[in-house]
């Protein structure tokens, strides 16, 4: 009875992955005829070319930077709102609502949130008296990834929330009671209870967030296209541009095996952190 | 006292943050594009349609709709078909053939479908299947099945197994028990899923971006993308076309907020 998933997945998924293992090792413009070229693409990739490794910090750093904000914000939204006060379920439904639209009407949205001369966010900075920080937010090198990875932490905190308030609320309230009772204060009653009780509700919201970011192409692709010179580029949207704006077909699909390892990379450290955390 | 002042700046700041810009976007799409720019959060002057109209005159913002109607439709209703399906063989296998099925998504779900972007692009182009909404449908199907599957796979193991055993015992075959006992019993597990499934192809990009040149075929977020290029800096324009994709949605959320809610995070927490 699973025979017919298990086909199309197999068909449609492993298949194509050892495919993209042999293009890997060609060159090829679907105009000319592939030419293998052995491990060439990898070697430059590795030794010749910057863009890569500008791709690969940005790609590190809008994870590493999404996989912070969004999981602290979203247990601390979660810790104020765990008692199922009316207040505190509309508030909910109001956090997580960003997270049912698609990422290219949050894009639009956010770009003209950050738009310089008309933008919400630089007639706020400019109203209380902050004219240094209404910049060019999108269109500046320094700012743009920043600024997306901002979006995309605003895009689905409600969503983390939400799994973080279903874990909270499994801590038995006896715990709390017994810390009461001992004259714990608020912060320790954190530290010592709800903090190593959610520990593994965290390693689900920071995986879940990782393969998020990972697959921000939307977004990215909606708001800079990786631009300006490449300062807000991702892997996934390299990837679609070397295939479709280069016709390096061989080159891309190289690419996407670092990105593979890339990802695989960094889910394997976050569970090794996590985990030796939970032993402890 | 500081941690009551800090919750209340931070939820009303979090709450502003959500609020503003909707209100910006509902209201822009009732305004001209000077109102948008120098009064982006005040009433508009008019409440009107004309926005809406001259979209729909001038694209096929209509057709596109359609479009991601019927491929949100088909590929949501088979993927629940075929990963049920799936996820009932390997609850109720307990042999080494539904361990295997089970890594093989679990490999799926760790890395997703996306890294396949060159290897689906051409094998597309040469099955013909670009430019197809069918196309569409099945890679909708693949990149979703590994997560549907997790899901159901852990609400079957849940089930009480002596239900499933007493109709074997009495000669009832697996798709009679899966029909007549599976379905029914897990109809909240599938309607969870149903709604996380409807989002996030409502909502797919890339394969779309990837597989469609044709105009007549496009999907909303599609034609949303292109509007930005259209557009510009058109934003009352742009503002109505993101109300046209997000409406239904928004509709939906409100009416059913709790199944939303649960199946939105069904997908991370059993997966």
């Amino acid at each position: 009875m699973g025979l017919p998933a298990a086909l199309i997945f197999s068909i449609f998924y492993f298949i194509p992955f050892l495919a993209n293992l042999r293009y890997s090792l060609t060159k090829w413009d679907r105009i000319t005829e592939p030419e293998f070229v052995g491990l060439r693409n990898f070697v430059n990739l590795l030794t010749n070319d910057d863009l890569f490794y500008k791709v690969l910090g940005n790609n590190l750093r809008f994870t590493f930077l999404v996989v912070l904000f969004q999981t602290l914000f979203s247990l601390i939204f979660a810790l104020f709102l765990v008692k199922n006060s009316r207040v505190n379920v509309a508030l909910r439904t109001l956090f997580f609502f960003p997270t049912i639209l698609s990422s290219i009407s949050v894009g639009m949205i956010w770009l003209f949130m950050y738009d310089p001369n008309f933008g919400a966010v630089n007639l706020f900075f400019t109203r209380i008296g902050l004219e240094q920080f209404a910049l060019n937010w999108l269109g500046s090198e320094s700012s743009a990834l920043y600024a997306i990875a901002f979006t995309q932490v605003w895009f689905h905190t409600g969503q983390m929330m939400v799994i973080y308030i279903a874990g909270l609320q499994q801590i038995p309230q006896e715990l709390y009671e017994a810390a009461e009772m001992d004259g714990a204060s608020r912060w320790q009653q954190f530290r010592n209870v709800t903090w190593p009780m959610s520990i593994p509700t965290t390693i689900v919201v920071m995986a879940y967030t990782t393969i998020q970011s990972f697959r921000a192409f939307d977004l990215i692709f909606a708001m800079t296209q990786g631009g300006p010179n490449s300062s807000s580029n991702i892997f996934a949207v390299l990837i679609y541009q070397t295939l479709f704006n280069e016709l390096r077909i061989g080159y891309a699909a190289a690419q996407s095996i670092f990105f593979i390892l890339l990802l695989v990379f960094v889910t394997v450290l976050q569970r090794k952190f996590l985990n030796s955390r939970y032993e402890k | 006292m500081i941690y009551r002042i800090s919750r209340i700046a931070s939820l009303t700041l979090f709450a502003l943050l959500i609020i503003i810009p909707s209100t910006i976007v509902v209201f822009g799409s009732s305004k001209s594009d000077a109102e948008v720019y120098n009064k982006p959060l005040a009433l508009p002057e008019r409440w009107n349609l004309d926005n809406f109209r001259f979209l729909f005159e001038i694209s096929n913002v209509g057709r596109t709709f359609i479009n991601s109607v019927i491929v949100t439709g088909f590929s949501v209703t088979l993927t629940l078909i075929l990963s049920s399906l799936c996820a009932f063989a390997i609850s109720r296998m307990i042999t080494v053939t539904g361990k295997v099925l089970f890594s093989l998504f679990a490999i799926g779900l760790a890395i997703p479908g996306q890294v396949n972007l060159v290897p689906i692009y051409l094998l597309f182009l040469d099955l013909g299947l670009s430019n197809k909404l069918s196309g569409l449908v099945l890679i909708n199907i693949v990149t979703t099945l590994p997560i549907s599957v997790f899901i159901l796979t852990a609400f079957f193991r849940e089930l009480p197994k002596e239900m499933f055993e007493v109709s074997e015992v009495d000669g009832a075959t697996p798709w009679r028990v899966y029909r007549s006992i599976a379905l029914p019993l897990s109809r909240p597990a599938l309607g969870a899923t149903a709604i996380f499934l409807f989002v996030i192809t409502w909502n797919e990009l890339l394969f779309p971006l990837l597989l469609i040149t044709d105009n007549d075929k496009r999907t909303l977020p599609l034609a949303l993308l292109s509007f930005r290029g259209e557009f510009f800096s058109n934003y009352s324009m742009i503002f109505t076309a993101v109300m046209v994709a997000s409406v239904p949605m928004v509709i939906m959320y409100l009416l059913m907020q709790r199944s939303f809610i649960a199946g939105l995070t069904a997908g991370a927490v059993k997966g």
